[in-house]
């Protein structure tokens, strides 16, 4: 018997699903998120105190976006501290495509991640010439210009009272219950992911990798840098606009303080906190992300029979343990969450015999 | 003066003085990034927290401003060290996100600190410089300014001669040019990256206190951080000349900017505009006036 992996064509080396087992395991994964989930979703937020369906829609809008962000920092290697605000672009052009402009849903998602798309890219162009920090720098210029845009263009956006979005509806059936977000919002996640694990397995992925790791020798193979950067940057700017424009809708209202430097942070510490350059990575830290907060206001209710007003403070705890949790993880676990799950699953998979 | 002119040299002022705590803050952040190539994206947390402490001193310990003054700079010392030690020190040699990610995480943590203890009112120094609005050929320019400008410069003067002459100073040009032969020379690298923190916390906790004084003092003052951006990149992310003249230089312009368009955008082009300005800056020069160009060929 023997014990391990083994593969004797490169094919079978590059499959997704490399084992009879991992099959299984995913098929009953989908089959729990698709009918399980939905009836274990209720009783769950009688345990746990908070709406699990909720929190499953939010969860999976995010892992769209941290995905996006995956593929730029993760893969491509450009930092960027503006996907916040590319969120927001995503969010508002659905948002004023469907109201304002009357374009049916299923026409005024797809525009609203191809808008970001190209917004993401313009903001994108310094890349070709900067390295790393530079980056970082003009994505966070980025991010405080859409935001003064998303304030002060009254005229479009609504200004700081918001955007107000109705329900989608296709083809005359109207999404009104969290159960009907859930499905929208699973297939597109599982799209999404889908769509993100064969790109890397193509010549564009290949690249993206390529210029990550490092992008001299990269070029000197034949790689574009400023093709791969500028693409890096526009399907992860889609992405992001995807989720946006999936907020938007869900939401139901946008205004420029749910897009601001504080998300963009919360992106970045996703894709760090799951592992950068994993496809689990989006997924594991949005999970983390999204819930810790959740998790918090548990012992935050223990301890409010100590302290009576920790409530009051409750935002600025959050924020506390939030940066914490960031240092702690880059300092002593920076390869992320998902790494850390691959040991797990290696070790156990020939338990007892290690070797 | 003609109106027109009076408005702008009013604003020109106005934005020298500004610019003049933003070189400072400034001076900070070149000189981590100089010597440990550390991006901070903290900085503004770190005026945040001297200009609270400072505050705190003065009004709830009733401590002469001259002490609370230097406690401030004490604190602000220990700050960097600590912050050094724990957090850049585990961490050099990894990749750059990963060091953005951590002072951003930083600034997360300071930040909350300051709300926790302090909250987010608008809190006030007692009067220190007098307010006295001063006339100069119809400019009026409050006494405060002055002073806040004149310390600005002094620390700027102080810096530039520390830099120049004294022996920690020469260390710290060495080990930002080539820490490894700064190192065979027999300079202790690890003693730069902490002194470097620490004059970076405490010329931070400086610019706080400058502005604290003029404007009051909320949470708000942490974007004052941000603003450091366009003026590092204007003057050149390792030139500490480049900071001090990219940092009046976007005091300034964002004075001028704001004074100018804000009747066209709706206000608030004064938050805005530096970033503008520093995106512009990065398409056509991205290595600023006097930074160090990089250059790579394949």
């Amino acid at each position: 018997m023997p014990t391990g992996l083994f593969h004797s064509t490169y094919q079978e080396d590059e499959k997704i699903f490399r084992t009879v087992w991992l099959k299984c395991w995913m098929g009953g994964l989908l089959l729990f998120l698709f009918i399980g989930f939905p009836f274990v979703a209720p009783s769950l937020s009688g345990v746990f105190g908070f709406s699990v369906q909720h929190m499953a829609n939010m969860i999976g809008i995010y892992i769209i976006g941290a995905h996006g962000l995956n593929l730029l920092t993760g893969f491509t290697g450009q930092i960027s501290l503006g996907h916040g605000a590319f969120m927001g672009v995503g969010a508002y052009t659905s948002g004023i495509l469907f109201m304002k402009a009357g374009w049916p849903f299923w026409l005024s998602l797809p525009a609203a991640g191809l808008v970001t798309a190209g917004v993401g890219m313009i903001f994108g162009v310094p890349s070709l010439r900067l390295r790393g920090l530079y980056l970082a720098i003009a994505t966070m210029a980025a991010q405080f210009i859409i935001g003064y845009a998303m304030r002060n263009w009254t005229s479009l956006t609504g200004g700081s009272g918001g955007l107000n979005v109705d329900r989608p509806s296709f083809f005359g059936f109207t999404l009104d219950t969290d159960l009907h977000y859930y499905y929208l919002i699973l297939i597109l996640t599982i799209v999404a992911t889908l769509f993100l694990k064969n790109l890397l397995r193509t010549r564009t992925g290949r690249a993206m990798v390529a210029v990550r790791d490092r992008y001299l020798s990269a070029e000197i193979m034949g790689v574009n840098l400023f093709k791969y950067r500028l693409l890096a940057f526009g399907i992860s700017s889609f992405y992001v606009g995807v989720a946006g424009g999936l907020f938007a809708h869900y939401n139901l209202v946008v205004s420029d303080e749910h897009f601001t430097m504080w998300l963009s942070i919360q992106y970045l510490a996703m894709v760090i906190i799951g592992g950068l350059g994993h496809v689990l990575g989006g997924i594991f830290g949005t999970i983390f992300m999204v819930l810790l907060p959740e998790v918090l206001r548990i012992p935050t209710e223990i301890l409010s029979n100590i302290y009576p007003n920790i409530f009051a403070i409750f935002g600025t705890l959050r924020e506390l343990v939030f940066g914490l949790v960031i240092i702690l993880f880059l300092i002593f676990e920076p390869d992320g969450l998902a790494a850390r799950w691959h040991t797990i699953r290696a070790y156990w998979k020939l338990w007892p015999f290690s070797y | 003066m003609s109106p027109g002119f009076l408005h702008f040299s009013q604003l020109v002022v106005t934005g020298l003085v500004v610019g003049s705590v933003y070189a400072l803050v400034a001076l900070g952040f070149v000189l981590i990034y100089k010597a440990t190539s550390v991006i901070n994206f903290a900085q503004g947390e770190f005026v945040l927290m001297g200009a609270y402490v400072c505050l705190w001193v003065v009004v709830d310990m009733q401590i002469p401003f001259v002490w609370a003054f230097l406690i401030t700079m004490a604190f602000s010392v220990v700050l960097g060290l600590l912050v050094e030690r724990l957090m850049l020190r585990p961490l050099i040699g990894e990749p750059i996100i990963t060091i953005i990610m951590v002072t951003i995480g930083l600034a997360t943590v300071l930040k909350s600190i300051v709300t926790l203890f302090w909250g987010t009112q608008i809190k006030v120094f007692p009067q220190i410089f007098p307010q006295e609005p001063l006339r100069f050929q119809g400019i009026v320019v409050s006494e405060v300014y002055l002073w806040t400008f004149g310390f600005a410069l002094l620390f700027m003067a102080v810096f530039a001669a520390f830099f120049k002459y004294s022996r920690a100073g020469i260390a710290m040009r060495a080990t930002a040019d080539d820490q490894q032969v700064a190192q065979s020379m027999g300079i202790s690298v690890k003693k730069i990256f902490a002194i470097s923190w620490c004059i970076a916390a405490a010329v931070s906790a400086v610019g706080g206190i400058l502005i604290g004084n003029i404007n009051g003092i909320n949470i708000t003052l942490a974007d004052f951080g941000l603003k450091v951006f366009p003026a590092v990149i204007l003057g050149g992310l390792d030139s500490i000349v480049g900071a001090i003249i990219g940092g009046l230089a976007i005091g300034i312009l964002e004075n001028l900017m704001g004074g100018y368009l804000d009747i066209y955008f709706g206000g608030g082009v004064k938050e805005v505009a530096p970033f503008v300005v520093l995106v512009v800056i990065l398409m056509i020069k991205p290595y600023g006036l006097f930074g160090t160009v990089e250059i790579e060929r394949v």
